[in-house]
């Protein structure tokens, strides 16, 4: 029988190790996974590259781990906020490196590795100093950068409601990075509002099939 | 001389946007500008979170934590209104759905190149967000701002000193001072806002203005 539902946030996160590359879901509160977060500095894995969109606010969750320093680097769009204390000492410090992507260009590099496509040339950034030191082409006119894909180690996203085989359905904005993390990370775990029985969530509104999803914790 | 205030400069950018447009407000100034939109246009607003069809800000007690625009705010969903995951909140921006972005800026050069992420101090913590994409995915980016620094430079200038956010994208430039197009040959005054001249809003923009009197 296939069951993805782990009883505990601990058993779901017990496996990673130092050097993981970790992508964590949400945007702003909606959809971080809190609680996994506060497991996986609990559980004491260092080392890490973090992808998110941003680098935490104020104290706790992903700003907890970075102050933690159990970050090596992070890959985000929009570290800079009025409350990442965290981030900017470390940063300022030399001790966390930042890759900085932009939004689109983020969201598109974590699809593609999910989707097993190797790169791919956007117009984003093209003639601006993110852009420097990248392939470009010019197609159809227009310029374009080269980026690679983002692949994880393991993904820690937030959902509403998953069946025991990963099906997962999400509320709102909340949804923002968990799909295509999902589908870019080797191990995704999922912390879930409500477990289900197989056959409850609507087939037509799964949002994430359960083959991109190893482990579900139900969290409140 | 008068200048307009931001409301005013929210109005005006809003009396453009037309019935049935997709629009991406910025953070900042420009989203002073869903308060303005005129009664009776439907008109619908996208966000880089994954939201299309954002309604008024919620009452007081209302808000919803998984309920938020790209800058972080509480907001409501519009009936017909929808969520996506990120790629396809940006596959739309960059794929040139969005029929207009309205940016804040920095600086825009008279080639229409756009400086708003990063002001080029050796020490700033950088962070761009979905700036660039915008730049270059929506149809029409209109940046509203400002028109001269604290110090009385304009920020429409010949070449941004900051660093780019994207290269000939900006349209249109709504300022405190002015409405100005961004064409092949160079900046087109649109309609002046404040009681000023002609004369004198050249003088203070620099860069050299066309102006073509309504006849």
């Amino acid at each position: 029988m296939v069951n993805k539902f782990f009883a505990t946030p601990e058993a779901a996160l017990a496996d990673v190790p130092d050097g993981a590359t970790v992508m964590i879901g949400g945007f702003g509160n909606a959809g971080m996974p809190a609680k996994l977060i506060d497991c996986l500095i609990a559980q004491g894995a260092t080392d890490l590259t973090v992808v998110n969109n941003n680098a935490g606010n104020a104290d706790t969750g992903l700003a907890a781990l970075i102050g933690a320093g159990r970050v090596r680097k992070i890959l985000c769009s929009f570290p800079r906020q009025a409350d990442s204390w965290h981030f900017d000492k470390l940063y300022r410090s030399g001790k966390l490196e930042l890759e900085l992507v932009p939004q689109g260009t983020l969201a598109e590099r974590i699809r593609a590795a999910g989707a097993g496509i190797g790169g791919f040339f956007t117009p984003t950034a093209f003639g601006t100093r993110l852009a420097e030191g990248k392939e470009t082409r010019r197609i159809n006119g227009r310029d374009y950068v080269f980026e690679l894909p983002i692949h994880a180690d393991y993904a820690l996203i937030k959902a509403d409601r998953a069946d025991r085989w990963g099906n997962l359905s999400y509320r709102k904005t909340a949804r923002n990075f968990g799909p295509i993390m999902a589908a870019a990370a080797k191990c995704t775990v999922v912390q879930v509002r409500e477990t289900v029985e197989l056959g409850e969530l609507d087939p037509e509104l799964v949002v994430t099939p359960g083959i991109f999803v190893k482990r579900v914790v139900k969290l409140h | 001389m008068k200048k307009i205030d931001r409301k005013q400069m929210a109005a005006r950018v809003a009396q453009d946007i037309p019935e049935g447009a997709y629009v991406n407000l910025g953070i900042g100034l420009p989203t002073l500008v869903a308060d303005c939109l005129p009664k009776g246009r439907e008109i619908i607003l996208h966000s880089e979170n994954g939201v299309l069809g954002i309604g008024p800000r919620p009452a007081q007690g209302e808000e919803d934590e998984d309920l938020i625009n790209a800058g972080k705010e509480p907001v409501t969903l519009l009936a017909g209104g929808s969520y996506f995951h990120h790629a396809d909140s940006f596959g739309m921006i960059r794929g040139q759905h969005l029929d207009f972005c309205v940016l804040g800026a920095f600086q825009v050069s008279a080639a229409g190149d756009l400086a708003n992420w990063h002001t080029g101090a050796a020490d700033a913590i950088p962070a761009v967000g979905g700036a660039m994409d915008l730049a270059v995915g929506a149809k029409q980016v209109l940046v509203m701002m400002e028109h001269l620094t604290k110090d009385g430079k304009s920020k429409i200038v010949e070449r941004c000193s900051y660093p780019l956010t994207g290269a000939r994208c900006v349209n249109r430039v709504y300022t405190d001072l002015a409405v100005i197009d961004i064409k092949a040959d160079g900046l087109h005054l649109v309609e002046i806002l404040a009681d000023i001249s002609f004369d004198e809003l050249q003088r203070l923009n620099g860069v050299a203005l066309k102006y073509k009197a309504a006849a």
